[in-house]
Formats: C-alpha cells, structure tokens, sequence
C-alpha cells in the first residue's frame, strides 16, 4: 500500500512529468492558452496514458522480455501507442459521441506525445508490476493536467496585464513555465 | 540468423496485427456521415465567423441537414450561397436581407472631449471598465479598435479617433457588435442609406458640453418624417428602418446637421 501512495506523491508532484522530467513540453505549451481546453487536453492525455500503460506493460512482459528484446521497446511502444490511440479515437467516436467532442480534436494529437511514450519506458525502467503501471501512467498524466491547467489558468491572467511588448506571447509564457519549475522543485526529496 | 528474424517478425507482426486492427475497426466503427454536409460545408464561405448563430461552418452544416436549421443565416456568403444550399437540399432558399454593420457615433478627436486621459491597455473592453472609458460622453466610440481586430474580413478602421466600416468589405458577421463594450455597432439593413450616428442618452444641454456632433434630442426630425419612422428614444433620435423610406428629409432638416446621408 505505501509503494502505490509513493508512486501516486511522485507522479503527481516529485517527478511531475512537465515540470520536473520535462516531458510532454509540447501540448503544454501549445494547448494552454485557455484553461477550458487545457483541461480537454489533460482527460484526454489521462484517459490514453492509462490504457498505454496497460498495453506496453503487457507487450513488454509477454514479447520482450520472453525473447530478451528490450532493445525494441522504444519502435515497438511507439507502433502499440499510435495504433492504440488511432483505435481508441474510432472506437469512442462511434459508441460514445459525448466523450468524443470532448476530447475529439485532442486524441491525434497525443499519438506522438513524448510524455505518452516516457511512462511506458518509465513503468518498465522502475520494474512496475500491472497494477502499479496503470497507476503511475494514471497519475503521471493527472500530474501532467495539474501543470496544464495551472499554467493555463497563470496564462489567462497573463494576457489581461499589460506586458512589455517583447515579452508578449510565447517569451512570457516560457519564463512562467520556468518559474513553476523552480516552484516545482520545493517537492523534491518529499517522500514517504 | 533468429537474432534479426525474430524481432523482424516481432515487429512486422505487431505493425500487421496494428494494421489489421485499423482497417477492420474502420469498417466496424464507420460513422455514417450524410454526404450532404460535405456538400454544403464546401459551399459555405469557410469564414468561420460564428455569425449564423452556430460555432463554424461544418457545425452550421450539419445543423443544416440533421437539425433542419434556416438555409439562410449565413450573412457572409448571403443571396448566392443560400441558393446553393437550396440546390443541395432540394428545397426553396428564403431570402437574406442584406445587412451591414454601422458605428452610431461621430464623436471624432477634436468634436467629443475626454473626461480623462487614458494611459492603460490599448484596448475598449479595458478601457471601458475604468470609469466607462475616457470619452466624456456615456455612449461615445472609444477608439481603440477592439473591433478593428474582432474583424475578419479587414472591414472596421480607425479614423480620427473612432471606428469607421467599410461597407463594401463588411458581411455582417457580427463580430464587431459582440466585442464593443458600449454597444454602439448594430446592423443596418445595406439598402437603408439614412441613418443617424449618435447613440448618446444625456439630455441636450449636457450633450452639447462635451460633444459637437451628439444627437439633442431636439425631435425636429420626428416632426419632419413623412412616415414615423424616426424617433427620439432615450435622448437620441433612432430609426425604425421598417418603416424608413430613405427619403432624407430628416437629415436635411437636422439643425446639427447630424444625421447621415449617403448618396447612392
């Protein structure tokens, strides 16, 4: 019990996986100018990690490491983890159009996102078990959410003030990103 | 030699299995999409403006064949496109009047006063919120071009301190209307040529303390119209363009020579 809380405080804050491992820059920065989809961003990047790190664990456990091919992990992960997402867009589209036109527009774009493929590396590099590497993939991806809507919410605020004009755009939203890391480091050496 | 086949097979497997796992689900979970919100998708201007009241032209669309919405709201692609729309749903168009956007104010730099000088974001729905602006009058343009930038289709400028459409280039979307915090745009139908720019609601006297082209209230205009069209409402006449004739009568007899008349 006390492994799976560990895992769950360092997905979330001490390897916050934006702001501390720095993966997954790319929507972060991208979807963030607005808190409401910022948060479409954060379900949806939830909902795929999840369901990759269940697929991965169980190609990685019954096909690699069987035929001792860990050195495939990284093309194999990223052919599960496009094919995966690709099918999951299918399949909510058709059974589920609500959830669809919610996190629609954002599935495609995290087929490539690094943080997706980071977790399945990480689960099989910290020797997770089933369970606990749907946990860490889960709340890896809220940690993720908790970043994006932060920063959008800082954001938002951002562009109602009056800021230098060299600074207007993507120069300020760099340096706040920044400065919630640093922020983010107050949790480091926190564990239980 | 299994050192390379194996993973080959591995991987060309996994992408094969991926592969075929696409293509079956595409036929399983194929949504049926009726081919004519295609059609009428490519017909509608692709402006995206919000105007026909739904989120963009392919929402539009499909509200046109699913939830049986007008065929004439888009006001960018007006008369033509709503024709086209018919065509492919096989039923009448109804008609679009023509509308366009006019600024119902003439307060330039020099005619209105400001009541303070305004140093803060060059924006009116910033300015707006400290005091109500910078402009002495309640209802008066600000200036700052809030519309300028709402506007798509490059039809709003600034000229000597408020906002100016150009007619030829507006297709009244609307945008304009929704972003002016003090509610001076409004839509116009296009053939209408009279039309009067204030909006101010102080009484005269105080009107003519801060502005050289604001609307008294005087009414000479109500009493001159042939056909009761224009009224003083709230301290600035206003004009029931259903009943207007575009006769001009009451822009000539305006003592403030306020009201506009554009020959065409």
């Amino acid at each position: 019990m006390m492994e799976v809380i560990s895992v769950i405080i360092a997905a979330l804050f001490t390897e916050n996986f934006v702001l501390v491992k720095f993966l997954g820059i790319c929507p972060f920065l991208g979807v963030s100018k607005k808190t409401e989809t910022a948060i479409g961003m954060g379900m949806a990047v939830t909902f795929v990690m999840a369901i990759a790190s269940a697929c991965t664990w169980t190609v990685n456990h019954f096909l690699l490491e069987r035929f001792s091919l860990e050195y495939l992990q990284t093309i194999v992960f990223i052919l599960i983890i496009a094919g995966l997402v690709q099918f999951v867009e299918m399949f909510v589209k058709k059974t589920l159009p609500s959830l669809y036109s919610a996190l629609g527009i954002y599935l495609p774009l995290i087929t490539t996102n690094c943080a997706v493929l980071g977790v399945a590396l990480l689960n099989v590099q910290n020797g997770y078990g089933f369970m606990l590497s749907i946990i860490y993939g889960t709340f890896a991806a809220l940690g993720f959410s908790l970043a994006i809507v932060l920063f959008s919410g800082i954001r938002e605020y951002i562009d109602e003030n009056n800021v230098q004009e060299s600074f207007r755009g993507f120069p300020i939203a760099l340096v706040t990103a920044g400065l919630m890391a640093i922020a983010f480091t107050g949790f480091s050496g926190f564990s239980i | 030699m299994s050192e390379i086949l194996l993973p080959i097979a591995i991987v060309g497997g996994t992408g094969l299995l991926f592969g075929c796992l696409l293509a079956f689900a595409s036929i399983i979970f194929k949504v049926t999409k009726d081919d004519r919100i295609e059609k009428i998708e490519q017909t509608l201007p692709g402006a995206n403006c919000g105007a026909c009241g739904y989120a963009g032209c392919s929402a539009y669309a499909a509200a046109i064949v699913e939830e049986n919405a007008p065929l004439s709201c888009c006001s960018v692609g007006k008369d033509p496109v709503a024709k086209k729309i018919a065509a492919i749903m096989g039923k009448e168009a109804e008609k679009v009047e023509p509308k366009v956007a006019r600024v119902l104010c003439a307060g330039t730099s020099g005619v209105a006063e400001n009541k303070y000088e305004y140093y803060g974001i060059q924006d009116c729905v910033a300015e707006a919120k400290l005091a109500g602006g910078a402009k002495a009058c309640p209802n008066g343009c600000l200036g700052l071009g809030s519309c300028v930038r709402a506007c798509k289709f490059g039809a709003m400028s600034i000229v000597d301190g408020i906002a100016r459409v150009d007619e030829s280039k507006c297709t009244a979307c609307g945008a304009c209307l929704k972003i002016c915090p003090k509610h001076i745009i409004v839509f116009v139908p296009l053939e209408n040529k009279v039309w009067v720019p204030c909006s101010n609601t102080d009484r005269g006297p105080e009107t003519n303390k801060y502005c050289k082209a604001g609307c008294i209230g005087c009414k000479i205009c109500e009493k001159t119209c042939p056909v009761e069209a224009i009224k003083v409402i709230n301290n600035h006449a206003v004009i029931d363009y259903e009943k207007c004739i575009s006769c001009g009568l009451c822009a000539d007899k305006c003592p403030k020579k306020l009201i506009h008349k554009s020959n065409a």
